[in-house]
């Protein structure tokens, strides 16, 4: 009979996602294209901030739209209406998207014709901020009504956040929402993050989530060298 | 909460690691879990042993096995370090709520036996 024998691996479980994530960011960068990952909890307005910022960013980059959900396809639907190649991505139950997923659900949108992806993930603060899909950039929503205090509660999700979008600013007189210390707890998880007080409902503030977006992707077109 | 897809992610490396090493059979995986690596070890197993009899092997019947990493914190303030599940972010020192969790988020692959 054969002995059995221990073989210490040593490897951190995402460490397999993490190099294909790193190989699909490679790609983007020689094929000139941007991809924004964008995290929220269900409800916070993803939809409808894209819904906003599309037409700001139309006139000047072609832009494509994967949604991810468990299931159905609302969303996408909401954006093909939005006037933009718009795909739905079924998870099958799982609360994220890896990057195999992101890689699969990019080839069904033709990217050779577009500049901005966004990929729209599943509505969750803790899977999501777990598995790098690739992206060039993450960036999350934080809603008024879930309140300031979410940047202690899901560290790693504003840890790994290079912008964030603090959305429903038109509710915030009924709130007990503390935008100033809502500041100071995103940037004790990560001093560099862009926060943007906006509201999806009155258009408040898009235009500069719209201009960290243009500046980014002309950015990632025009370096010569990879970030990473 | 997101058990299952950690378990594809074990499953995938295992796979690499046994076409490496021609392995024919692997009888068990050692995960190192983190405290406050927002992973539930019982939930872990549980998707592990639905996961894994729909395998081949020399994943089938592969049993999972967890090992709990301690969760530590550092306050920034008073320089100490306290550990992070009883007490949260607040030090238990001098009160501070600048502090930062040093280890207990790793979800590690540890070790097999396999043949």
């Amino acid at each position: 009979m054969q002995e059995v024998k221990i073989l210490e691996i040593k490897q951190s479980v995402f460490a397999g996602n993490d190099a294909r994530a790193e190989e699909l960011r490679q790609e983007l960068k020689e094929r000139k294209l941007f991809l924004l990952n964008l995290m929220s909890s269900p409800g916070s307005g993803k939809t409808t901030t894209l819904q906003r910022l599309i037409p700001l960013l139309k006139p000047t980059l072609r832009i494509g739209v994967m949604e991810a959900d468990i299931d159905s396809d609302v969303d996408a639907r909401a954006m093909a209406e939005a006037g933009v190649k718009a795909i739905q991505l079924h998870t099958g139950g799982m609360c994220h998207l890896d990057a195999a997923m992101t890689r699969q659900g990019l080839q069904g949108l033709d990217p050779q014709a577009l500049d901005l992806v966004i990929l729209e993930n599943v509505g969750n603060l803790v899977c999501p901020a777990e598995f790098d899909t690739g992206a060039v950039k993450n960036c999350m929503i934080l809603s008024v009504p879930e309140g300031h205090d979410k940047p202690l509660k899901y560290p790693l999700m504003f840890q790994v956040c290079d912008a964030v979008i603090l959305n429903k600013m038109d509710v915030l007189p009924y709130f007990d929402f503390d935008l100033d210390k809502c500041r100071e707890y995103i940037h004790m998880r990560n001093p560099n993050a862009r926060i943007f007080p906006i509201s999806a409902r009155t258009g408040e503030g898009v235009d500069a989530v719209a201009q960290w977006l243009r500046e980014e992707v002309n950015q990632w077109k025009g370096e010569t060298h990879a970030r990473y | 909460m997101h058990e299952l897809g950690i378990v594809f992610q074990v499953m995938d490396s295992l796979q690499a690691v046994a076409e490496e090493n021609h392995l024919t059979q692997i009888h068990s995986v050692t995960l190192q879990v983190g405290e406050v690596s927002t992973v539930i070890p019982d939930y872990l197993t549980d998707c592990w042993r639905w996961a894994v009899q729909k395998r081949e092997p020399p994943l089938l019947g592969c049993e999972m096995k967890t090992e709990v990493l301690p969760a530590v914190s550092w306050c920034q303030d008073c320089a100490q370090e306290y550990g992070t599940v009883a007490h949260g972010r607040i030090c238990p020192y001098c009160g501070s709520e600048k502090t930062w969790l040093l280890r207990g988020n790793e979800l590690n692959i540890k070790e097999i036996e396999a043949i």
